[in-house]
């Protein structure tokens, strides 16, 4: 897949990395015993430690690092035996500490890879520079006064993993493949819940552009707090062509934080000030370096569910599915699980047809999720194991399907009830046969006299007459003996 | 390494403590005092010391991820020097 | 009641257990000394009622057969930087004028939880950033010790200043203090009292008013060192609020302190660093130093010269970590949580406006000094640079706790000094700390003892430190320094 731009001078290559803001999944903050239940009232989830009263001390939730060796693992990352918190200082309404203790020089996890799928069932591989623990800040309320900003800090300690890629993405749809991989791994681990509408995933956006064939890499802008795929999509798109134009036009461009305005599709520099950007790290005094002892770090891997990238292996392998299908339904864990309950025991392939045409079609009709499916997987493949059995045809399998999604009754239920039941019985399907060629002899003599053809106008008559309740293999082979002998 | 007015405004600045113009080179003059001073340290020898970050010599405690704390608005708000119901306060923050 | 002017925690204890006194007929007695002299301005608030309530308190449990320990109905005084729930908490500082914490620090929860009776809130340096408590917002403290044939007022040493004017000049019967490169123990040496500073992690700094969150120690401050020990054993302890606390048993220093009690210094190996000598130190500093070592020697103890190679190098380091630190832990003291603001009209105009008036001089200096030398293209050179200076620092001491137990030097470089001297001159200020500094950069437990008056009658301390965690060992070496010395002069005895 190439994404170049089209400038006056020639062809720009975009260059994109990615640092993603993960809300860790834990039930406490990252230094402190107070809560990160979503929704409470302001000022509800605050200790005195995130309020950074006086004399307030952090102490690290096992929780959080667990989560991080966790997700570095899924990451394929090399996990830090010894990690440094340190305290990244400026000043902010939202910080209450005047620092956020981060990590710097020594992130609990180094490098790592994220296998994107591709259309087209290709795939390619993006670097991972570094995983690191960090605490969030409070947040900022502009809109209920006119003088003055409201500071909520029931954020303000909550752990996140920031997860900061190389600058590996060469296009805005390399780019989304990276978020919805990296947003499948920390679902599939149970580590970050993924919500970028709730903010528990943000992304800065780190952009450049060069001449196509350029080595050296060119000044980078980071556009900040993109909260959305799509729109980081987009913000690449816009900032990359901004960028485009400012060389071409001879200009300089300078590293700078950018923020992504989708109504107007433009990028804007944030309001900075000078000297704004030194940060003065210096290891945490109050906290003591973080050692990890491999056996621990093994207990972790042991738990590890299996991830996307390795399903995906198993379900081409195993189940003969096309590299498309299995990356399709591997995307999403919950997906994943639904298709392998429907498809045990069933013809996969089938099932995973099924699932990505007909079911995918009708939740989006609707516009559910998966988790919310009127049809149950057990049912799905149910269906499935209907048509495979010769209790029904797939065209009655569609009408069965269609009362599944209306009435979420069980598919053996609605053939029973509504007399769905394919006719197998050879002497009932051969009457019928007579039945319509005795009242078409016109057309029977074409068949007879060599258009081999219309003997599918007489399949469609026949199904008709039984109502599509006969084995379309059955009628086939009938009229093929009747008429051409 | 010497600092100048410039470098006071910029320390100044970064710590969020206004220092009037006047006071920049008498306050220069100071801080150079002290940092002349301790840059006797550069006549140490410390190639592969490692440095110390902490007086004590163990293992990081970690807490169980327990919620234990939180739902004490009044205690976290009561010093506030300005409170809006249960947020506090401050000078409208432009972005 | 009796009339005696100085109560040790252990004889109020001792008065206390054969009933010849109440809680509150001590705690009534020291609260009219304090209102006899507020002269020294030794207490920022004082929390009479608090007091009163805990001594009635004290006094119930007693006569139910439930006494928590000798600390029960003590009346103390707590140095203005531990936070205390319901009773403001200053830092000395305009910033936290009005902070009234709605939490009690970890050490002085397990002081109260002792049964010792707050008297109020003692002065101290801005933040503990000083040696003379002269940067107080709320007033530089006068030491109760006058020179002999003066009347000038000298400074009680720093920070901890109103915790030994309170203990030294009678007022309470010892207090608490803390100490980040000699804030207990310089002060104790310039007031004749014993203060004693622990290993680093002993004494939770939860809820501790940070200044160098990676020097800073909670210590007792008391005239005997048998009062120290009883007093340090109620302030330690592991604490799991604080990362850096160490999860160890509190030695028995009571115990220790009874071994050495007797002039006893048998089998003890005392190291001279010949580092400590200094160009133009006092001759009587001298003189104490030496009488220290015959002390020690006539009690029994080996007596070896030793080296701190890196000593004069301590001072400098102290003066790049301790400001680093401070610059970022006093970023919290910007007027939106709690504390002062001055109104400004944007966010950052807020933030400059209220630390500009909200710091003293000396904290606006330290802050801008740490900010300095964290800064882009300084940190390796300074920050970093320090801290491995530190580490050879503390590897001077660990190669020299292999040949001997305890270190012996003199506390502070001169005696207490007029208010108004080295004012000008914030490095001649700093070298207060000389003999100090390096047992705070190694984490190591230290303690200053009264070894003697000099010339204008003023008293002086020797200051013993000893390997990590090795507690025991101090008490015992200072309790054998204490019974050579027999320093019984109280302040005003030459006046």
């Amino acid at each position: 897949m190439s994404y170049l731009i089209e400038g006056r001078t020639g062809q720009w290559e975009v260059v994109v990395g990615l640092e993603v803001h993960a809300q860790v999944i834990s039930n406490a903050k990252l230094f402190s015993g107070a809560s990160t239940e979503f929704g409470k009232g302001p000022n509800e989830n605050v200790s005195l430690v995130d309020a950074a009263m006086p004399g307030m001390l952090p102490v690290i939730n096992e929780m959080a690092i667990e989560q991080a060796v966790r997700t570095g693992l899924g990451l394929r990352a090399v996990i830090n035996r010894h990690s440094v918190f340190e305290r990244k200082n400026y000043f902010y309404a939202d910080l209450p500490q005047g620092y956020q203790i981060s990590q710097f020089l020594h992130p609990i996890v180094g490098e790592g890879i994220v296998t994107l799928d591709l259309d087209g069932g290709e795939s390619r591989d993006i670097g991972i520079e570094r995983l690191h623990l960090e605490q969030d800040a409070g947040k900022s309320i502009h809109d209920r006064d006119p003088r003055r900003t409201m500071i909520d800090l029931n954020r303000s300690g909550v752990a996140l993993m920031e997860i900061v890629s190389k600058p590996d993405i060469r296009t805005p749809e390399e780019a989304g493949a990276y978020l919805r991989k990296l947003r499948a791994i920390v679902r599939y681990l149970g580590t970050c819940d993924g919500n970028m509408e709730e903010g528990s995933m943000r992304a800065d956006v780190n952009v450049s552009v060069r001449p196509l064939g350029e080595t050296e890499l060119r000044t980078r802008v980071e556009v900040k707090n993109v909260n959305s795929i799509r729109f980081v999509m987009q913000a690449i798109e816009i900032e990359a062509e901004r960028q485009v134009e400012a060389w071409e036009d001879g200009e300089e461009i300078i590293q700078e934080t950018r923020l992504f305005d989708p109504n107007r599709g433009e990028t804007r520099p944030m309001r900075s000030k000078e000297f704004a950007h030194d940060y003065r790290y210096f290891p945490d005094p109050d906290l003591l370096p973080v050692r990890l002892e491999e056996d621990y770090i093994a207990a972790i891997k042991k738990t590890l569910p299996e991830l996307p990238d390795d399903k995906k292996a198993r379900l081409i392998k195993d189940l003969g599915l096309s590299p498309y299908d299995a990356s399709v339904l591997v995307a999403d864990r919950e997906t994943a699980a639904y298709f392998e309950t429907a498809a045990k025991g069933r013809d996969a392939k089938q099932v995973a047809n099924w699932l990505t045409t007909n079911l995918f079609g009708a939740l989006n009709k609707r516009g559910v999720g998966i988790d919310e499916s009127p049809v149950t997987a057990e049912d799905l493949g149910a269906l499935v194991g209907l048509i495979e059995d010769g209790t029904i045809s797939s065209k009655i399998a569609k009408d069965v399907f269609e009362d599944m999604l209306e009435t979420g009754k069980a598919p053996g239920a609605i053939v029973e009830e509504k007399g769905l039941k394919q006719i197998t019985d050879s002497g009932a399907i051969e009457a019928i046969v007579d039945q319509v060629i005795a009242d078409n002899p016109g057309q029977a003599d074409e068949v007879r006299g060599g258009n081999e053809k219309a003997i599918g106008w007489f399949v469609g008559q026949v199904m008709k007459a039984s109502q599509g309740k006969a084995n379309p293999g059955q009628v086939n082979q009938l009229l093929k003996a009747k008429l051409l002998g | 390494m010497s600092l100048n007015e410039d470098d006071v405004r910029k320390i100044a600045f970064l710590a969020r403590i206004r220092v009037d113009e006047a006071r920049l080179a008498p306050l220069a003059d100071e801080l150079n005092n002290i940092v002349g001073w301790v840059e006797q340290l550069s006549e140490v020898d410390t190639n592969g010391i490692a440095p110390m970050t902490s007086a004590v010599d163990i293992v990081t405690p970690l807490r169980k991820d327990v919620v234990n704390d939180g739902d004490k608005v009044e205690d976290i708000l009561a010093n506030a020097p300005d409170r809006e119901g249960p947020f506090f306060a401050v000078p409208k923050v432009v972005e | 009641m009796s009339t005696q002017k100085h109560w040790t925690i252990a004889a109020a204890a001792d008065a206390l257990a054969k009933g010849e006194v109440s809680s509150r007929e001590l705690t009534d007695q020291h609260i009219k000394a304090i209102e006899d002299n507020r002269i020294l301005n030794a207490f920022i608030t004082e929390s009479f009622d608090v007091a009163r309530e805990r001594a009635d308190a004290s006094d119930a449990r007693r006569a139910k057969g439930d006494v928590a320990g000798p600390m029960d109905g003590v009346p103390i005084a707590m140095k203005d930087l531990f936070c205390t729930e319901g009773v403001r908490t200053t830092a000395a500082s305009h910033i936290l004028e009005n902070f009234v914490p709605r939490y009690e620090s970890t050490v002085s929860g397990k002081l109260r939880d002792a049964g010792s009776v707050m008297l109020g809130k003692a002065n101290l340096d801005e933040f503990a950033m000083g040696s003379a408590n002269i940067t107080s917002y709320f007033g530089s403290v006068k030491n109760p010790w006058t020179p002999k044939g003066a009347n000038a007022d000298l400074v009680p040493g720093g920070s901890s200043g109103g915790s030994v004017a309170a203990v030294s000049g009678g007022v309470a019967i010892a207090a608490t203090g803390t100490d980040t490169g000699g804030s207990i123990r310089q002060p104790a040496s310039f007031t004749g009292l014993v203060g004693m500073k622990p290993t680093y992690g002993r004494c939770s700094r939860w809820g501790v008013v940070a200044f160098a969150s990676s020097l800073d120690q909670a210590g007792p401050i008391a005239h005997t060192v048998e009062d120290a020990a009883i007093m340090f054993e109620a302030m330690a302890g592991y604490d799991p609020k604080d990362s850096t606390s160490l999860d160890m048993p509190v030695p028995d220093c009571r115990a220790a302190v009874a071994a050495g009690a007797g002039g006893d210094a048998k089998g003890l190996r005392v190291g001279i660093p010949k580092e400590y000598t200094l160009d133009g130190m006092p001759a009587d500093i001298q003189k104490l130093w030496d009488q220290g070592v015959t002390w020690l020697k006539d009690m029994g103890a080996e007596i070896k010269d030793v080296s701190l190679p890196h000593t004069k190098y301590a001072l400098p380091t102290y003066y790049i970590v301790a400001p680093a630190e401070a610059s970022s832990n006093l970023a919290r003291y910007d007027g939106v949580r709690y504390g002062l603001r001055v109104p400004g009209g944007s966010l950052d105009e807020m933030y400059e406006l209220t630390r500009a008036e909200g710091f003293g001089d000396e904290v606006q200096r330290r802050i801008m000094i740490g900010t300095y030398v964290l800064s882009a293209g300084y940190y390796d050179a300074y920050y970093v640079k320090a801290q491995q200076v530190r580490t050879l620092i503390a590897n001077d001491f660990k190669s020299v706790f292999n040949d001997v137990d305890v270190v012996l030097t003199p506390t502070a470089p001169s005696a207490a000094f007029a208010k108004g001297e080295k004012m000008d001159d914030p490095i001649a200020m700093y070298l207060n700390d000389v003999f100090t500094v390096p047992a705070s950069l190694a984490g190591l437990p230290a303690m200053s003892v009264p070894g003697g008056l000099d010339a204008n009658g003023l008293p002086l301390g020797l200051q013993l430190i000893s390997g990590v965690c090795q507690e025991e060992t101090l008490f015992r070496a200072a309790a054998a320094l204490e019974h050579a010395a027999g320093f019984t002069a109280k302040a005003g005895d030459a006046s």
